[in-house]
């Protein structure tokens, strides 16, 4: 077969999830229309079949109170969803979810959000911390509730994603109108689950936030094992094991997120053996005890809660993750262009190694540059 | 009247020789330990006699010009069903002995063997698959207890850990040799195994036949093993390896004790074994101080106080119907793995009703235990090592999705050095040298090449495992254990598919 006439002017469709967070450190606002446009920048990563973002400090006013983030079949999914928060939880204050008619978002659900407490006279079996309460709650819906998912639930914090490319998403959840002091945000290239509402990143728990840029070929054993410890994975996307186990290793077994790196993409058996003994037994104990944690395939993600954002990449780099500085600002993301869409002028561009995470925490409240 | 029973008119093989190829050099009179090849003094040349024939190919391997065939006997009963060959001839040979049908190697029955019902998954463009030949590829594996989470010290010369875990076995393949005793093989395919196992960074299995004081010097890559006859167990025999396993069971022979025949106790078994020479050695069915549970946790902690809890100890049985329950019962015991043995597994000698009729298959014996401890919350607490009918490396990889740690092979490292699977062990003729103690016949094993030749069969199957690993898009084996995704069934029904935990095909 012969090249097309004039071949050189055939570009390679560029495909693949596209992944971008910006956080400032000392939590100066950030206009919703940067990570907008910065996801634009990367609209060939996705195909129209997922779009999201996360927004950390959006709701200022009610920073105390959970904020659940519903999505929801009809109007009579809400209302048994809502039965179900009634009956656990304080309704501080609820509302749709603003959102405008965009012509490329077809067939959108019912979003709705729901501020709240867990009630103060919580069933005595509710034995754990008020976290595993508020976990209990949304895995309770995410299975047990046909027709509704909580896609959101941490607090002064919010995830909106669908169907769509990520500037339909936004423009339908009026993202443009949001400030945040850390956003992140994801396209969706769906490949082996189907492009759903429910799929599309970020995926969240709590005030964890996860987007991701690949494929978990390890998804089986790692949703296996969530399996034993009490989350069940319900939204036929691979991404879902990754906001769980952060959760489980972070919180309940209080790993550093650098340890939960560890965990994620060990280092080779060939380093860990080199390494003084003390902390060769410590990595050993590490990989020996969360095997079945290890996240194995090609992936960037980007893992965000009320502390800071972590970017990571697989141990043999199958993904692109680059990262920025500007003063304050860090900027984390699949394509550097996207980056200097927003911020032409960097201090400093790197891409970061193979399974050695990059993590960004907030300056101390009132803290200098 | 017959003069000779009539069994032995009904025998399995015919040997054919090309009588021009012939060149009468009598290497298959003195390779076969069963006398079917002879030299007729009156006609001057070599002749043989089909019905002493056990088809373990020896003479064929050996004969320098290649003019022996060994077939099955092409004449047969008339066809029935239900009274096949097998049958009429196990009634022939119990009327003349009026004695229990004696089996070698595994189970050669036509049942499922759900391997083979099992296909793997690999990547295609969204994951990449990872070429092994480049990147690395991990197999290295612990076994032993592990905690559910680990706590850490920060110290700023890095990580420590709060508290060791609970010792743990270093395997460099997921594979081990079995547990075949000193006396079941003989003492070149112990130290063979010993040194294949050192060569490879794995272990090999005792079995319960104690450990030769020559091979004390390759402890850090043995295990122990404990059964019911107490066989040269002793307090220096628990401390030499790297691991102790309390044998309950074996897939064989679920429920039966272990008869070494006298004829193969030889000084040093006896020795080895600490029992008198040419005297049968008989393992109990059961342990006499194992009649419960509480039982076997006072073994386990008996033991684990004798080697200072400096070794993990494992726990063997067969795959039985309860298999999952009493697993779950070991690990609450304190066993730190937990080995399940199917009813493929081989043996040295098994009543043959026993040997074919008594288990289950290892593959839903081992889906069902690794279910059963992930529901309850303890599959971290114990490793799962499974043997029983692992042939190839495709096995391994499969065994390990379905939630093995490990596997053991005993067949194929015989297999490796020659075994024809003829099934004659209890015989103690083995030919091939292997399952005997005669003088003459176990030289035919050289240890140094039996090592190699193990050692290249788990280097060998190591490659094909990581070519596999790699064609799924993982490089560590930890991502594939209990990672079921990555099999799908074929040509397997729902209840099948339920107990393996795996899809069907196409889903």
């Amino acid at each position: 077969m012969q090249a097309p006439r004039d071949f050189w002017h055939f570009e390679k469709d560029i495909s693949g999830c596209g992944v971008f967070g910006v956080i400032d450190r000392a939590r100066r606002l950030i206009p919703g229309s940067e990570p907008i446009a910065a996801m634009c920048t990367m609209h060939d990563r996705g195909n129209g079949l997922g779009g999201g973002f996360a927004a950390y400090g959006i709701y200022p006013d009610r920073a105390d109170w959970y904020a659940f983030h519903l999505m929801c079949d009809d109007r009579d999914a809400l209302e048994r969803a809502e039965g179900v928060i009634k009956q656990f939880h304080d309704i501080r204050h609820s509302e749709p979810i603003p959102t405008r008619k965009v012509a490329s978002v077809k067939n959108p659900p019912v979003v709705w959000r729901y501020f709240v407490t867990p009630k103060a006279n919580r069933p005595a079996w509710a034995t754990g911390d008020e976290a595993d309460y508020m976990v209990g709650t949304v895995m309770h819906i995410n299975t047990r509730v046909p027709g509704v998912f909580v896609f959101s639930s941490g607090k002064d914090m919010g995830a909106f994603k669908g169907v769509g490319f990520p500037e339909d998403i936004a423009d339908f959840f009026r993202l443009d109108e949001y400030h945040a002091h850390m956003w992140t945000g994801h396209n969706r290239f769906p490949t082996n689950t189907p492009g759903w509402w429910g799929g599309a990143h970020p995926f969240t728990l709590l005030d964890w936030a996860i987007v991701h840029n690949g494929e978990i070929s390890s998804y089986g054993i790692n949703k296996r094992y969530l399996c034993q410890h009490g989350y069940e994975c319900t939204l036929m996307t691979d991404t879902e094991v990754v906001a769980y186990l952060i959760d489980l290793l972070i919180r309940k077994h209080g790993l550093t997120k650098r340890e939960a790196s560890w965990v994620f993409a060990p280092p080779f058996w060939d380093e860990v053996d080199r390494m003084p003994e003390a902390e060769r037994e410590a990595f050993k104990a590490l990989r020996m005890v969360y095997g079945s944690a290890l996240l194995n395939g090609p992936f960037a993600i980007l893992v965000t809660d009320s502390n800071g954002m972590m970017g990571l990449n697989d141990r043999v780099k199958l993904r692109p993750l680059v990262v920025a500085e500007k003063g304050d600002r860090v900027f984390m993301s699949s394509e550097e262009s996207s980056i200097r869409e927003v911020s032409r002028d960097l201090d400093r561009v790197w891409a970061p190694k193979a399974g050695q995470p990059v993590i960004i925490d907030y300056l101390p409240q009132g803290g200098a540059a | 009247m017959h003069v000779k029973p009539i069994s032995q008119h009904f025998n399995d093989f015919v040997i054919e020789r090309e009588r021009a190829r012939c060149i009468n050099c009598e290497v298959c009179v003195r390779q076969c330990s069963y006398e079917a090849h002879f030299w007729d003094e009156a006609r001057q040349f070599v002749v043989h006699d089909s019905a002493r024939c056990v088809g373990c190919h020896r003479c064929a391997a050996m004969c320098p010009t290649s003019c022996l065939t060994i077939r099955k006997k092409p004449s047969d009963f008339r066809d029935n069903s239900l009274w096949t060959s097998t049958y009429i001839k196990h009634i022939f040979k119990q009327a003349d002995t009026g004695g229990v049908l004696l089996s070698g190697m595994g189970n050669p029955q036509p049942k499922p063997i759900y391997w083979d019902n099992m296909l793997l998954d690999a990547s295609q463009v969204t994951n990449p698959s990872i070429d092994p030949l480049r990147e690395p590829m991990e197999l290295r594996t612990f076994l032993g207890a592990k905690p559910d989470a680990v706590d850490f010290i920060h110290t700023p010369e890095g990580l420590r850990l709060k508290q060791p875990l609970p010792p743990q076995l270093q395997l460099e393949y997921p594979i081990m040799f079995a547990a075949m005793s000193f006396g079941a093989i003989n003492f070149n395919l112990h130290v063979a195994m010993a040194r294949a196992a050192t060569q490879l960074g794995i272990c090999y299995n005792t079995g319960e036949g104690g450990l030769h004081p020559d091979l004390y010097q390759y402890g850090a890559n043995t295990i122990v093993q404990v059964a019911s006859g107490r066989f040269g167990v002793h307090k220096d025999y628990l401390n030499a390896g790297a691991a102790v396993e309390i044998k309950v069971g074996q897939g064989a022979k679920p429920g039966i004790g272990g008869h070494l025949p006298g004829e193969k106790i030889d000084e040093e078994v006896s020795r080895t074994r600490m029992v008198p020479q040419g005297s049968d050695a008989i393992s109990p069915a059961p342990h006499h101080d194992i009649y419960s549970i509480e039982d076997l946790l006072q073994l386990i902690y008996a033991i684990k106080e004798s080697t200072r809890y400096r070794v993990p100890v494992a726990v063997k049985i067969a795959a039985v119907h309860n298999a999952p329950a009493i697993a779950s019962g070991i690990v609450r015991a304190g066993a730190d793995i937990v080995v399940i043995d199917g009813f493929r597994g081989g043996t040295g000698a098994a009543p043959t009703m026993i040997r074919d009729n008594v288990g289950i298959p290892i593959e839903l014996a081992l889906a069902s235990v690794d279910n059963r401890l992930r529901d309850e919350g303890i599959r971290n607490h114990a490793s799962l090592v499974v043997a029983g009918g692992v042939r190839c490396s495709a096995d391994v990889v499969k065994a390990i999705a379905l939630g093995a740690d490990a596997v053991y092979i005993g067949t194929a490292a015989l297999v490796a050095v020659g075994c024809t699977l003829c099934g004659r062990c209890y015989t103690g003729k083995c030919p091939w040298g292997i399952a005997t103690n005669a003088a003459q016949l176990k030289k035919r094993q050289n240890p140094d090449v039996a090592a190699q030749r193990m050692a290249n069969l788990v280097r060998a199957w190591g490659h094909e495992i990581q070519e596999m690993l790699g064609g799924m898009g993982l490089n560590s084996i930890e991502s594939l254990r209990g990672n079921r995704d990555k099999l799908r069934g074929v040509g397997l029904n729902d209840v099948e598919l339920g107990v393996l935990g795996i899809k069907h095909a196409g889903l």
